[in-house]
């Protein structure tokens, strides 16, 4: 069964219809990325699919579960985790701290008043961080860690809950080439590892070509094509749109 | 009283007639305090600074016009001429407070800078007595508005009627100003990135100041022009201050129109409402602010604000209490514990108060601190605990030790109701929510005369008799304050205290790793509360009686007062600002008259050169020593 | 034009920028390349005195402008487009180029609207339309066109291209070329290298605040193990 199945998705701010008519499907373990245009509709997409925007019309399935319009923290119960294209990390806490709250979080001990968070789940967060060769930071403030830091940190986060389905908002956003593609494809391994789905959207189509094993392109709200990179890539249409002549990406790219 | 209407109509009119001439004196109304509240609302637009000193230079406009008014010669020139004059005057002042206070603090959090407008609003408060005398001043009428005309039959009074005029004139003149002026599309440009307009080449301290400059001319005009109506006196300052937040608010924060809007709708409610609702004219504004934000969360007109740009960096982690840190406190519990036998009557009621102020400033950190929210009106709660426990004692015959458990119950109970609303909001529209709880609380602990004895009180509250020494009772208040500090200190380093910090740095995130921001503030709320009603019924047991001035504004202020000036970043911070609050201020009303300028350039003084607080500054200091993280 | 030297500034304690010293004659393109964090946009802050240098001296047309207020350097002719293009949201963009206007220096053809509105044709379909509702693109667009508004002689041009469909950014690539044309000195900060390549005459490579190379962009692109080190692509 498909993790995540998204069906004639609608969504219209004042005027302007942001959403129309989208439908697609990601099944686990697999890397999907939504590219297009600035402006088509990609946040909206996304901010439908965790429950931050209500559809006016269209339904999203989880495993087979209704979650349309559920909230964001009922989405996240349910095993959809969620990293930010400006990441959203708790500043004041450390690196450790941030896990601990996911974990604290998903085994439903938030409301405790007495025992200290210090002795709770910090040993199942440095796990985590391990994973994603995040452990020597483990001790140090979010408020200080450089951008690329925070990204596995969100990642790190959006772990915590053992998801069947991430969303990564343009996950390597503001972060240097090598990083980018040191992030995708861990996080790329994780997903198979783990049969986890993953979502994602991204402006850099290095990143993009070398990591989706799908790709769903987007324009003025609506599917204007999908399909593997390198039918996408020559997709007249998609290069009109959005990829232009090609001069901007780096030569000889294609699939991986 | 101001908000009667013109007097001399008591003959008996029509019905119809007289809710003409009451609505046209609730337009006069509504144009005065649309004067103060745009100016107001022009200065937050662009500093987002929450002037608590715009009701002083309001006051200093009716001051002036009273001084250059009855100086100058009589007639056209020497009224209308003592008016402006006055109002450039203030904008003067306004100017010179801008350039030597607010312009190097407009980095600082938002509350510091109304800390520091509060600074000045004591500092004022005292010139101005030194400068025109505790007594109130009368000034002459408006030469050629002295008569009054006759509407269907009745008389109204004609400088009412050139009030009314003057409101939409001025408003109509600031759109203009706004929107077809470079000048006005600077201002707006800097509302939004005041650095951004700066890296395009405008001198945007000079726009601020003369931003500021404005503001303060039309708070001074409209102090000026109540010269005919009312008497010019201490007070004006305070009373004005609060009618103009809760029309900017109830407005929204910078929108002008809305402040216009919402002027209309606040003066003609005073109008009315001392016809319709004459036992809640005290509460009645507070209702409708409270309705409007609930029903729309950022006022009339107002929009949500965009994050300032590279607004505060993140707080620092909290972590265990650093060796000396630990050795002061013990040094001061042994200090607590070991000098009182030796210490005199009044030493002990002001240690017992000191104790009890702790508690109280930890309770509203829990709020400010982790929960990242602000208060105006935790005084609410400490009242409550108060008048809790005293209804307790007075109707129920409770002993102490039952009315010492129901106080916190009572608190925490309004707490939930209360905070269920308050938490909805955001920043300063959720501070003057829970302003407008407090405020409603007050009146009715001030008008409910049955049930609270009102002005009056409610005395011999006295403690039970194994606790009615002053050294068993302070050793009582000193176990029960110290205990339910810690208490909200382990609360802090658990689960929930860190889920209160992880909705304060980021909701998006909170929400989206389950956390329901909305509960955890809420409980955070009902929690402090409960805990400012501990201090409140041991405040209770301790005076003796319970009056509504426990949970007067001035009360909610000096909590806020006691967290600031010891720093919201630290836990330890509420505590030295509680010592240092109560200890100064206690000592400073023995020793002089004119405590209200020493405290007030005290506050400026630390906002300036301490702007984490005493404990953050001393933290600072302690990890420069010794090298952080 | 442009000459910057031994310009350092500190966070706390932390060497944010380490004597970097670069220049950009009049008319010239020198892209500043460097990963996230390297001291790009810190570099063109503290050109802009927007972060105060802790040591050093930049100087703009032979005039020391180290420890100046940003809006007399503005004044000065250095025009500054941020990276995060902080445009006015709920300003028209008539209104957000009115924002940015200032005096052209004597014997400059001043820019106008209609002039950015030929250089930058999208805009000029939407000149009553707020910051806010325009696409990313649009809005990069106009955060130079506001720029250019105040008459500059050079500009800071903090990665226009990130965040950009790859079709924006060859528009981006035109337009920057045309500015360069008029005469216009540009320092260009990038991540990009194909984009950067196109449009600039020289490179400087900044890595954790330190000025590590420097040559043309024929150079650079035979320089293999150097852009191996520090560029990573």
């Amino acid at each position: 069964m498909a993790t995540l199945e998204v069906e004639a998705l609608e969504k219209r701010f004042g005027g302007v219809q942001a959403v129309r008519g989208v439908s697609f499907a990601i099944r686990p373990g697999e890397m999907l990325a939504l590219i297009g245009p600035n402006g088509a509709g990609k946040s909206t997409c996304f901010n439908m699919l965790n429950g931050q925007l209500r559809p006016d019309a269209g339904r999203v399935r989880l495993k087979g579960r209704d979650i349309t319009g559920m909230a964001p923290r009922r989405v996240w119960r349910l095993g959809v985790g969620r990293t930010f294209q400006i990441t959203a990390t708790f500043g004041s806490m450390t690196v450790r701290e941030n896990v601990q709250m996911a974990l604290l979080s998903h085994h439903r001990r938030l409301m405790r008043l007495w025992r200290p968070v210090a002795r709770m789940d910090a040993s199942a967060a440095d796990a985590l961080l391990a994973r994603l060769g995040m452990a020597e930071q483990a001790g140090r403030p979010c408020g200080i860690l450089a951008y690329g830091d925070l990204k596995r940190v969100e990642l790190a986060i959006a772990l915590a809950n053992d998801p069947a389905l991430l969303l990564m908002d343009e996950p390597t956003a503001g972060m240097a080439p090598q990083e980018r593609v040191g992030l995708m494809a861990l996080t790329a391994d994780i997903a198979r590892e783990r049969g986890i789905a993953v979502l994602f959207t991204e402006h850099d189509m290095d990143v993009v070509f070398s990591h989706a094993d799908r790709i769903l392109v987007l324009d003025r709200g609506t599917l204007i094509a999908e399909g593997a990179p390198a039918a996408v890539r020559a997709d007249p249409r998609v290069r009109e749109v959005y990829l232009g002549s090609g001069n901007m990406m780096s030569p000889g790219q294609g699939g991986h | 009283m101001r908000w009667c209407g013109p007097s001399g109509r008591r003959a008996d009119p029509a019905l119809l007639e007289n809710l003409v001439l009451q609505a046209l004196s609730g337009l006069a109304s509504a144009s005065s305090l649309f004067l103060v509240a745009s100016g107001l609302t022009v200065i937050f637009g662009v500093s987002r600074i929450v002037n608590f000193a715009h009701g002083s230079l309001y006051m200093l406009g009716a001051y002036l016009a009273w001084t250059l008014v009855t100086n100058l010669p009589r007639g056209h020139l020497g009224f209308w001429g003592g008016v402006l004059g006055a109002a450039l005057l203030v904008g003067l002042i306004g100017l010179v407070v801008e350039v030597l206070l607010l312009r190097r603090i407009y980095r600082a959090p938002e509350l510091f800078q109304l800390l520091a407008t509060f600074g000045v609003v004591l500092i004022v408060q005292d010139l101005a007595l030194l400068a025109w005398g505790p007594q109130d001043l009368l000034g002459p009428r408006a030469p050629g508005l002295r008569g009054s005309i006759e509407i269907l039959g009745l008389r109204f009074p004609l400088y009412e009627l050139f009030l009314i005029g003057v409101g939409p004139v001025v408003l109509g003149l600031l759109l203009l100003l706004f929107h077809r002026t470079r000048w006005g599309t600077l201002v707006r440009a800097a509302t939004q990135d005041r650095e951004m307009v700066g890296a395009l080449g405008v001198n945007q301290r000079m726009l601020f100041t003369s931003v500021f400059f404005l503001g303060s001319v039309l708070a001074g005009l409209g102090g000026a022009l109540q010269l005919p109506r009312e008497s010019v006196n201490l007070h004006m300052d305070l009373s004005i201050i609060a009618e103009a937040f809760v029309v900017v608010v109830v407005g929204g924060l910078g929108s002008l129109s809305g402040a216009a809007l919402a002027a209309l709708l606040i003066g003609e409610l005073h109008a009315f409402g001392i016809l319709v609702f004459p036992k809640i004219t005290l509460v009645l504004v507070f209702l409708v602010m409270a309705v409007v934000l609930v029903v729309r969360p950022h006022g009339l007109l107002g929009r949500p604000a965009a994050a300032a740009h590279g607004a505060g960096a993140a707080e620092p982690p909290i972590g265990p209490a650093p060796r000396p840190l630990k050795l002061a406190g013990g040094a001061a519990l042994a200090l607590a514990l070991l000098l009182p036998p030796f210490a005199g009557n009044y030493a002990l009621t002001v240690l017992t108060d000191i104790a009890i102020f702790v508690l109280f400033a930890a309770s509203l950190h829990l709020i400010m601190g982790p929960g990242g929210m602000a208060s105006f009106g935790h005084a609410a709660y400490f009242g409550l605990g108060a008048y809790g426990a005293a209804l307790a004692a007075q109707w129920l015959g409770a002993s102490m030790l039952g009315g010492l458990v129901l106080a916190p119950f009572v608190a925490g109970l309004f707490g939930l109701l209360f905070g269920w609303f308050c938490v909805r909001l955001s920043g300063v529209y959720s501070a003057m929510l829970t302003l407008a709880f407090a405020q409603i609380a007050w009146s009715v602990a001030f008008q409910w005369v049955e049930l609270t004895g009102g002005d009056n009180g409610i005395l011999g509250v006295w403690p039970d008799a194994w606790a009615a020494g002053k050294l068993t009772y302070y050793y009582l208040a000193l176990a029960l304050c110290l205990g339910s500090t810690l208490l909200l200190r382990r609360i802090i380093h658990a689960p929930f205290g860190y889920a209160l910090r992880a909705q304060r740095d980021s909701v998006l995130r909170a929400e989206a790793i389950g956390i329901d921001a909305f509960r955890i503030r809420w409980l955070g709320f009902t929690l402090a509360a409960a805990a400012a009603g501990i201090a409140g019924g041991l405040f209770a047991y301790g005076k003796g009686s319970v009056f509504p001035t426990t949970m007067a504004i001035s009360r909610s202020v000096d909590a806020l007062l006691m967290v600031l000036l010891g720093g919201v970043q630290t836990l330890s911070g509420p505590i030295i600002g509680a010592l240092a609050f109560t200890g100064l201020q206690e000592q400073l009303v023995r020793i002089t008259d004119l405590w209200r300028l020493v405290l007030g350039s005290v506050i400026v003084v630390l906002v300036l050169f301490f702007p984490q607080g005493l404990a953050g500054a001393a933290r600072t200091a302690w990890e420069r020593r010794h090298g952080d993280t | 034009m442009l000459r910057v030297t031994g310009l350092s500034a500190h966070y706390g304690r932390a060497h944010i920028l380490d004597e970097v010293a670069l220049e950009v004659a009049a008319g010239e393109v020198v892209v500043l390349l460097g990963r996230n964090g390297a001291g790009k946009s810190t570099t063109m802050k503290a050109i802009m005195g927007l972060v105060p240098p802790s040591a050093g001296q930049v100087v703009f047309d032979g005039i020391p402008i180290t420890g100046r207020a940003p809006f007399e350097i503005a004044r000065l002719g250095l025009g500054y487009v941020p990276e995060e293009r902080r445009i006015f949201t709920e300003l028209t963009v008539l209104e957000n180029l009115e924002v940015g206007r200032r005096p052209a220096p004597p014997g400059m053809p001043p820019w106008t609207p209609a002039r950015l509105f030929a250089l930058f044709p999208s805009l000029g379909a939407m000149q009553d339309r707020p910051g806010g509702r325009m696409s990313g693109g649009e809005q990069q667009m106009l955060t130079i066109a506001r720029t250019l508004m105040g008459n500059p002689r050079l500009i800071l041009l903090d990665e226009p291209s990130e965040g950009l469909a790859p079709v924006v950014v060859e528009r981006m690539a035109e337009a920057i070329g045309a500015l360069k044309a008029s005469g216009l000195g540009i320092l260009l900060s990038e991540q990009n290298l194909h984009f950067a390549r196109g449009v600039s005459d020289r490179a400087t490579i900044i890595e954790k605040g330190r000025i590590r190379w420097s040559g043309s962009i024929p150079e650079l692109l035979a320089a293999d193990a150097v852009r191996e080190q520090y560029l990573s692509v």
